[in-house]
This record gives C-alpha cells, structure tokens and sequence, in this order.
C-alpha cells in the first residue's frame, strides 16, 4: 500500500474545546454524510486532582479535508458517575450507522490503585446522526473475562455479511520493569462477533502476530475491506521506554485476511511511517482507515500520543 | 414461622494460631459435607498493612460431624492465592460458595480490587478443586461475572446451589455508590443468574427482594434451600448509611417461593435474631443454611461483620 500524506488537519490548541478541554485531539473515528464528514476524537481536561479526564467531541470537514463546517460545543457522551467504568475518561469512541441511528461503541475509563487505570467497552446510541448519545446503561457491554482478565477497549465495529464483528484490545499482564515501580500494560488484539450488536461471542484468541516480542503492546485495530481483501490497520510499540524513546513508540502496523478469521501481519505493507519532521516525527498510533465515495483514507495522531491533534492520508490507487 | 435455637459461636478466629493470614475476622461461612466432618469455608484477614487497609483470603475450618462444636482441622494455607498486579481479586477473594460436581468441588468467589474513586470493586471469579476442597484452581485470572449494562457496580457475594439439574447463583449487585461524612458507601441488592453448566451464565438483572428499611436497603448473603415444598432464602440487610456500630447495621431477613422465580418477603418468619449481650448482639448477618443428619442449621456472622467469627443455630421441628 503507498499512502499519500495529506497532512495535519486538525490542531486542538488553534481551537476553544467544549468541556475545558485544553488539548489531545485522539483517535479520530469517522461518520460520514453526503456533503461532509464527522470526525469523532477524544480531548482532555483536568480534573480537581490534577489528572486527565478524556471526553469525546467531534469536528465536521468538508470532504475534502480542507475546511472546518463546525466543532462540537456541548457534551457528546456524558462520562459516568461515581463508580461507573467511564467515570475517568471515553476514550476512544467508535461509531458505526445501524439503520437510522449511529451506535457509539467506547472505552470508559476507570482509575485503580495499585495500577494505574481499569477499561471496559460501553455502547451509546444516536437518534440524531451523532450530535448528542444516550447510553444503554451506566455499566458495560463488554468488559473482562476469565481469560480477558483488564483493560478490555478499543472496540472497533464493522457489519460485514450481517454479522457484527468487534475487534478490540485486552491486557494480558501488568509488568514491572527493572528498577521502576510501577507497572506497564501489555495488551493485544482480538475479535468477537455479535448477530445484535449488544451480546458478542470472543474467539478466545489473539489474532494478530507480535513482532516486537511477547511484550509488545498492539492498540487499536481498525478494519476496512477493498476488493475481496480484508486490511487491518493498527499501533504497536515496547512496553516500556516509549512515551519519550522515538525508537520505542507506537507505529502503525498492517495485517490483512480474506476471512476475517486469520490474519496475516505484514507491517512493510502498511505504506506509512513516521515523518523526518514535524508533528508526525517521533510517533504514528491510533490509525483509522475508512472509505468514502471511492477514496480510502486513513486517519491517525502523532507525536506525544496525539497531544497535537491528528492527520490524514490518502491511498494512492 | 421459623424457630431458630442458637447453639453459640463455633469459630472465633483470634484463638487460632500460626496463621498470620488468619488473625481477624471469620465471614461469610459456607459448608461442604463429608462422612465424618462438615469443612466449613469461611474469609479471614490478616493484620491491616501500614495505611490500615486489608486484604481477605479464604480458608476452611473441619468440625466433626457428630459434633459442631468440635474442630478437628483448621486449613494450612488458604485455598486460593490472590490474584497478580491488576487483577480483579489482587486485594481479597470473599465470599466463597462452593458446591459439588461429580468428583470436584467448584467455587464462586468475590474477588476484590481497589479503586481511586471508590474504595473497592468487587467481581465474582471460579474456581475448582480435585482434591476434596483442599486446594483450588482458578478457572482463569479474570472474572467470570463483572459488571455489565444492568449490573454496573459490585457484583459480589455468590451463593451457589442446583435445583432439579439448574444452576443458581444469588449474588449481589451494586446499584449506586453514595458519598457520606467522607465514605464512599456501595447500595446492593439480591439477584439471579441461572445456568445450565455453571459456566454460562444468563442474568436477570433485576432485584428480586423487596425492601423493607427504606430504598437503599443493602442486601446480602441469599442463601436458598428447599423445605417442606417451598424455597426459602435467609439473606441479611442493613440500611444504606451510618450502619456500623448501632442499630442499623445488619439483620437476618427471609423470604419464600413456591417457583424459584418470585418470592415473598416476610421477615417476620425468620426466627432469628441479635442476642441480648455477646458475640452477636449488635449484628447478624451472612446466614448459610444447610442439611445434615435429618437437622437443618445455621450459620451466621455477629458483630462487625464476623470480626468475632461465626456462629451456629439449629431449626426447631415442633
């Protein structure tokens, strides 16, 4: 695949964010319409202990990525109350049309004490084409297993052939390293299918290959078919030393499958890498990739996991 | 009406020695009967750690069949480690259920992790033994029942039984949390989810006891047994606040059902209650009912949650 970059689109420090949010504009996730698209991301603010709290808001372009039509100026989907699993933060949120409504599908956030946060995958639904979201319920529709034991999020939902396909993301460990105290996340990708949406069967399996050793962490899985073929985008990185290390930090990873049962990986097919300068420089992570009329495009964040807002790409035919 | 004879404490876990994870408390006490003792599991704790938090394991205590007052074996570990880093049970594995299948015993279990926001969260684990009860598996690291759409707080406290081939488990679901005088303080309520295996398990995400105290009347414990043609379930409730140390903590309620699905209240039947001085004066609560020798009994927790240990009562026949 050769991707052509069409450049940094949306920065959200040239913009007032709803929410007192004061930058990080997240795994952008689309909707689109007949004259422009909707860009679901997560931005922050900071709560009164001095930590984030993420909060979906959305930006709509013309369709050909150039002009902002309009930003989200109130709550999209409200965070939970006290105890609830998206009490800390919605991040990411994937949106999918299902007849006339648009499903939400989030990763609530919770935060714990001798690591540093718990994710659960909740859904919210749309009756007006993705403005505002009501919830199913204060809890989860998908959260751990006896084998998924945390941090089960990023969904990623497609219908193909009438079924409901989630790929998604578990913690396998909490690991500590060397001389730090404190615990890092390992977590890899699945998939369940669901005929409704709502009660999803896992596979039980990890499907995506590891290439950085049994350690490295794979996040956010999005997946489109062109032609016969099946295309997996997706990040990756080391479990430690990858926050400030360019060498250690997400990349986007490629696999493909023609029946979305088995997946081959093949990340020097992705036809993306970072840039040698500029605001996509030192890291690639959260991918999105989506067709619309007859393009395929994909979106993602950069530098600082996206603290500088999200790009976008266009795949040369 | 039920007429309950106390027999008195059976099991006080400050006079139990060499267990430093053993010191305090003696909760939720479930049994599993063998031909010449009754093993009965219950939670412990060790000393609190320096910030004065606990953890909770779970052991068993052996009495002889012929007489319950006597212990014949108290366990040499506890039958489960808690969990690793992160882990749903990292901080304390209670209550326990067990309940015999075929050669093995399974055990449900709540595992219990902390958090920011809230002290706690509470998900219900499995377990399984091939050695009489003695030492158990975990089923995985993760949680068999956690929170979900209809049950998005604590899900604790599992009582498992079979009826006619059908899985049960009454378990305990959070419905809010509230803030009061600086706690953080879990409303739940009794509920059901049944099975055909006791691994896949349909909820029915609603409540199914009445409340009698007030709205957020917490409920506890719902142990079923079948008697003279109807269900009957003892469970324990308390009120929602400012319950520890006075006359709102918990009580033993009772409720029947002629179909395992609807049930009555009426405490009034329930024929047991906190003594006038002693071990359970202040509070009982955790009821576990059980068969044995043409005898029903029960256990129970006194004051401040089982701190004291457990004690044991036996039905009346007249």
């Amino acid at each position: 695949m050769k991707w052509l970059k069409l450049g940094h689109i949306f920065n959200p420090s040239e913009h007032v964010l709803a929410n007192n949010c004061i930058g990080f504009a997240q795994s952008p996730q689309t909707l689109v319409f007949d004259s422009f698209v909707r860009i679901f991301f997560s931005t922050r603010s900071v709560d009164r202990n001095g930590k984030y709290l993420s909060h979906v808001a959305f930006v709509d372009f013309d369709k050909k990525f150039q002009r902002i039509i309009a930003l989200s100026h109130s709550i999209v989907v409200p965070l939970g109350g006290m105890g609830c699993f998206d009490e800390h933060g919605i991040f990411p949120c994937n949106v999918m049309r299902d007849g006339n409504k648009v499903l939400a599908y989030t990763t609530g956030w919770n935060r714990r004490v001798s690591v540093s946060t718990d994710a659960a995958i909740g859904l919210a639904i749309s009756e007006d084409n993705g403005l505002t979201f009501r919830k199913v319920g204060q809890g989860p529709i998908f959260s751990a297993a006896l084998n998924e034991p945390f941090l089960v999020g990023d969904a990623f939902v497609q219908r193909f052939n009438d079924v409901y396909h989630m790929w998604y993301i578990f913690g396998v460990r909490w690991v500590t390293y060397g001389s730090s105290t404190i615990p890092e996340r390992v977590y890899k990708i699945a998939h369940a299918t669901s005929l409704d949406g709502i009660v999803w069967r896992r596979d039980g399996r990890l499907i995506v290959s590891d290439k950085l050793g049994e350690d490295e962490c794979q996040a956010l899985p999005s997946v489109a078919k062109t032609g016969d073929r099946y295309h997996m985008f997706f990040c990756y990185r080391y479990a430690t030393d990858f926050r400030n290390n360019p060498r250690r930090s997400y990349r986007i990873g490629y696999a493909y499958s023609d029946d979305l049962l088995n997946w081959q990986r093949d990340d020097a097919s992705a036809g993306i890498d970072v840039s040698d300068s500029g605001w996509d420089s030192e890291m690639q992570c959260y991918p999105h990739i989506f067709n619309m009329d007859d393009d395929t495009y994909l979106l993602y964040n950069g530098n600082e996991f996206g603290r500088f807002g999200f790009g976008i790409a266009k795949l040369e035919k | 009406m039920f007429q309950w004879n106390k027999l008195g404490r059976i099991f006080n876990p400050q006079e139990i020695t060499g267990r430093a994870w053993l010191q305090e408390y003696a909760q939720a006490p479930a049994t599993l009967i063998f031909d010449t003792f009754v093993r009965v599991y219950f939670s412990c704790r060790p000393k609190p750690d320096s910030n004065g938090q606990y953890v909770s394991y779970t052991a068993f205590v052996d009495f002889d069949r012929a007489d319950l007052t006597k212990i014949v074996r108290v366990a040499e570990q506890p039958i489960l480690a808690l969990g690793g880093v992160g882990a749903f049970d990292e901080f304390g594995i209670y209550p326990v259920s067990v309940i015999r299948d075929k050669s093995s015993v399974r055990a449900y279990y709540g595992g219990w992790t902390r958090c920011e926001s809230i002290p706690f969260t509470v998900s219900i684990g499995a377990a399984i033994s091939q050695d009489d009860g003695v030492t158990f598996t975990k089923l995985g690291p993760g949680p068999l029942l956690t929170s979900n759409v209809d049950d998005p707080f604590v899900l604790s406290g599992p009582k498992v039984r079979i009826f006619d081939n059908k899985w049960y488990l009454w378990y305990v679901a959070g419905t809010k949390w509230q803030s009061h005088e600086g706690r953080s303080e879990a409303v739940y309520k009794i509920r059901l989810a049944t099975s055909d295996n006791g691994l896949n398990w349909l909820r029915s995400g609603q409540d199914i006891i009445e409340n009698v105290l007030e709205e957020d009347e917490c409920q506890a414990s719902p142990d079923v047994f079948y008697y003279k043609e109807q269900y009957h379930m003892f469970f324990c409730y308390k009120y929602g606040l400012d319950f520890r140390h006075n006359k709102r903590g918990y009580r033993i309620g009772y409720a029947v059902s002629d179909n395992l699905s609807k049930w009555t209240r009426d405490d009034s039947q329930v024929g047991i209650d906190i003594s006038e001085c002693g071990w359970d004066d202040e509070s009982i609560a955790y009821p576990h009912i059980f068969e044995l020798d043409g005898q029903i009994y029960m256990l129970y927790i006194g004051n401040q949650f089982g701190r004291y240990g457990f004690g044991l009562a036996k039905l009346s026949t007249n």
